[in-house]
């Protein structure tokens, strides 16, 4: 007994040597930067991590990289924000769990002389940060509501649809992502900021996937109960978009349901290979990491600071379709070309 | 410990074996109220047995055939095995007056064990299945030798295996998700429980099967082999246990790796339902089980409840969640009438207790 906790022990001893080691890294830098990202286990953002990595390791500076424990853990963010300031960091990279709560910890880092950008998610108010590096939310669904349509041609007219979303609190990255698709189908989205008021016929209803597979198949499946007509699923992202396709097969439902979501992961990408999904509007964490690395060197060096895209309020990292079948008026990338760009 | 107590196990054994003539002159309790108390006292799973048949009258009612039919009530079913597995775990580990916290991180480093193994070093699924379910019963062990052995108390541990569990299981599968079309084509094994037998509407899966299965063999483990007396003894008063003879310390170990040995077999459960292996699946999993246990009507001071019981806890859980949503209202509505029937459950048990056998 005692031995096999001895080498429990042991494990997590070296474990921790290694995590302390990453950490370390390279010192004599010319501008340092923090990375704080909602958790550290999502492939999202570990991809985000080995582009800012990446960067900084080009650029010569230094980078020390925070996470939340799990998605919401706020308070862990608000911790790495003041060990930041502390650390006296040029500049904070940061995707925030709790967007309007982090603002005052925010403030105070900006205050500090930190110039502060906000990656994949805005701030709530966008201004609170000094820039925003993300994925346009709403033409990411746009992309996928336009190539359902066009999929189904006439048909579109009577399509039963099933909205797979993130979860109750309406996370604004959800309600773009829903409300474009929406658009890019042609159905009118009654109030642009939330979800779930509706009145099109089309829709058979909403439910909340939490992002992961386990949610997506039991909303899947209630959705389906609700009615069996179902013949195009939107979905928040691709683990979602993976357990709606298990709901899907184990009623024999596979093959006559049009599935679309976002994110571009390799895995989607595979899906999309296999028939799993139809099309996914890819993004790119490392471009967003590796933008925002050079914008706090230019702020560190020159004191600039990066524009937005214009006519946005935030700079767009972009975003493309994925998929095999491409239709006409919609503009995509092949499902190789995906997966060259793909990222987890 | 109380000296009142001391001699209760001893006492409820007997009554048993006992022949009903000679209880039979006690019962001179008048009123229905008390006799109620006193059959609920007996059979601790008839409360949520009753709520649960309850509930789906009326949501039956109020829903007609799109709740009421053999497809939607089975689907109830495939939505709460997995929960329902791991509940089974949790009651044997509360009964002995003991709490999990690590069930459901015990199931998916299980899962993630049988994928990884097969996929990352390319094991024979089999194998690989065996080795994720020693895996769980190796983290039932860590837990079950701190507990009995330690004597530290098992909030503290399991607390503790919690978050070891968790991040092992992150650092190892790196949160890569295994796709369910690679496992499908190279170890549909390991989709094993997700496979369906469908007769008529009704859609069962194996792993369904096993989940009734497992609470009724549980059942009849507890009720009538002398080491489910023990575990009863254990929880309901530990020293007067150990003084009629029973080795506390082996039954505790022994309840902890069960229970371990059950999660791993829900972590198997798990890549059925989801198609996948996904190392962020089960997050509250712990609670979601902790919830049916206590609806089940099982004492979380030990030694009082039956798996049964949690079995209908789980279930009752499903038929609330999937009947509201088809009523169309806010999912907090299903959060907050889970919490008035935990609460309800507590003061019906403690209402129980008060029974005079």
């Amino acid at each position: 007994m005692s031995t096999s906790l001895k080498a429990a022990a042991a494990v997590l001893l070296v474990t921790g040597a290694i995590a302390g080691q990453a950490q370390a890294g390279a010192h004599t830098a010319s501008a340092s930067a923090c990375l704080i990202t909602k958790t550290d286990t999502n492939p999202f953002f570990v991809k985000m991590r080995e582009g800012a990595e990446a960067k900084a390791e080009e650029l010569g500076m230094e980078l020390k990289s925070f996470a939340g424990r799990i998605d919401g853990d706020h308070e862990t963010q608000v911790q790495a924000i003041e060990t930041c300031i502390a650390d006296g960091a040029d500049g904070i990279l940061l995707t925030a769990s709790d967007t309007s709560s982090i603002v005052s910890a925010v403030e105070q880092a900006r205050d500090a002389g930190v110039l502060v950008i906000a990656l994949d998610t805005p701030l709530d108010p966008a201004s609170a940060a000094d820039a925003t590096f993300a994925t346009d939310n709403f033409v990411a669904g746009e992309l996928i509501g336009a190539w359902a349509a066009a999929q189904l041609g006439d048909e579109a007219e009577n399509a039963r649809i099933a909205l797979l979303n993130i979860n109750v609190s309406q996370p604004s990255v959800g309600v773009l992502r829903n409300q474009g698709f929406l658009t890019g189908f042609g159905i009118d989205t009654g109030d642009i900021n939330r979800w779930g008021d509706e009145t099109d016929p089309r829709i058979v209803g909403h439910d909340v996937s939490d992002g992961n597979e386990e949610g997506g198949r039991r909303a899947m499946e209630n959705l389906l109960v609700e009615d069996p007509s179902i013949n195009v699923v939107y979905t928040i992202n691709e683990p979602a978009a993976a357990g709606a396709y298990q709901a899907l097969a184990s009623m024999n439902r596979q093959d006559d349901v049009l599935i679309v979501s976002v994110d571009g992961s390799c895995s989607g990408v595979a899906d999309i290979q296999d028939g799993v999904i139809g099309a996914t509007a890819q993004q790119y964490p490392l471009q967003m990491a590796a933008l925002g690395m050079e914008a706090i060197l230019e702020w560190a060096e020159n004191g600039t600071k990066p524009e937005p895209t214009e006519g946005k309020d935030f700079f767009d990292t972009g975003v493309s379709l994925v998929t095999g079948d491409p239709v006409d008026g919609v503009e995509s990338i092949s499902i190789e070309e995906g997966m060259n760009r793909c990222w987890g | 410990m109380a000296k009142s107590d001391s001699n209760s196990p001893v006492h409820e054994s007997s009554l048993g074996s006992a022949p009903d003539a000679v209880a039979s002159f006690e019962d001179d309790r008048a009123g229905f109220i008390k006799k109620l108390q006193h059959t609920l006292h007996l059979n601790p799973s008839m409360v949520p047995l009753i709520v649960l048949l309850l509930s789906i009258a009326v949501f039956g009612l109020l829903l007609g055939t799109r709740f009421f039919s053999p497809f939607a009530l089975t689907l109830i079913l495939q939505q709460v095995q997995i929960v329902g597995i791991i509940a089974a775990a949790q009651s044997l580990i509360i009964l002995t007056a003991g709490i999990d916290l690590s069930v459901g991180a015990t199931m998916v480093l299980s899962s993630v064990v049988m994928g990884q193994f097969t996929f990352r070093y390319g094991i024979p699924v089999p194998i690989s299945i065996v080795c994720g379910l020693l895996c769980g019963m190796l983290c039932g062990m860590i837990s079950g030798l701190l507990v009995s052995r330690v004597r530290l108390p098992p909030f503290i541990v399991t607390l503790g295996m919690w978050q070891i569990v968790l991040a092992t299981n992150f650092l190892y599968s790196k949160n890569e998700t295994i796709r369910a079309q690679d496992i499908e084509t190279q170890a549909s094994l390991l989709q094993f429980f997700g496979t369906k037998i469908t007769i008529g509407g009704a859609v069962f899966t194996y792993g369904v099967v096993f989940m009734v299965l497992l609470a009724l063999v549980l059942a009849y483990a507890l009720k009538h082999t002398a080491w489910g007396r023990h575990v009863y003894a254990v929880g309901d008063d530990k020293e007067a246990a150990e003084l009629s003879g029973v080795k506390t310390g082996r039954i505790i170990l022994s309840v902890y790796m069960l229970s371990g040995l059950i999660c791993a077999f829900a972590g198997w459960a798990l890549i059925g339902r989801l198609g996948s292996v996904s190392p962020t699946a089960g997050q509250l999993s712990n609670i979601e089980s902790i919830t049916a246990v206590v609806i089940g009507g099982i004492s979380l001071f030990g030694g009082r409840g039956s798996i049964l019981g949690t079995l209908y806890g789980a279930l009752i859980v499903g038929v609330f969640t999937l009947g509201l949503r088809l009523m169309g209202a806010d999912a907090q509505w299903t959060y907050l009438l889970i919490g008035v029937l935990i609460i309800g459950a507590v003061a019906v048990d403690q209402w129980i207790r008060r029974a005079t056998v």
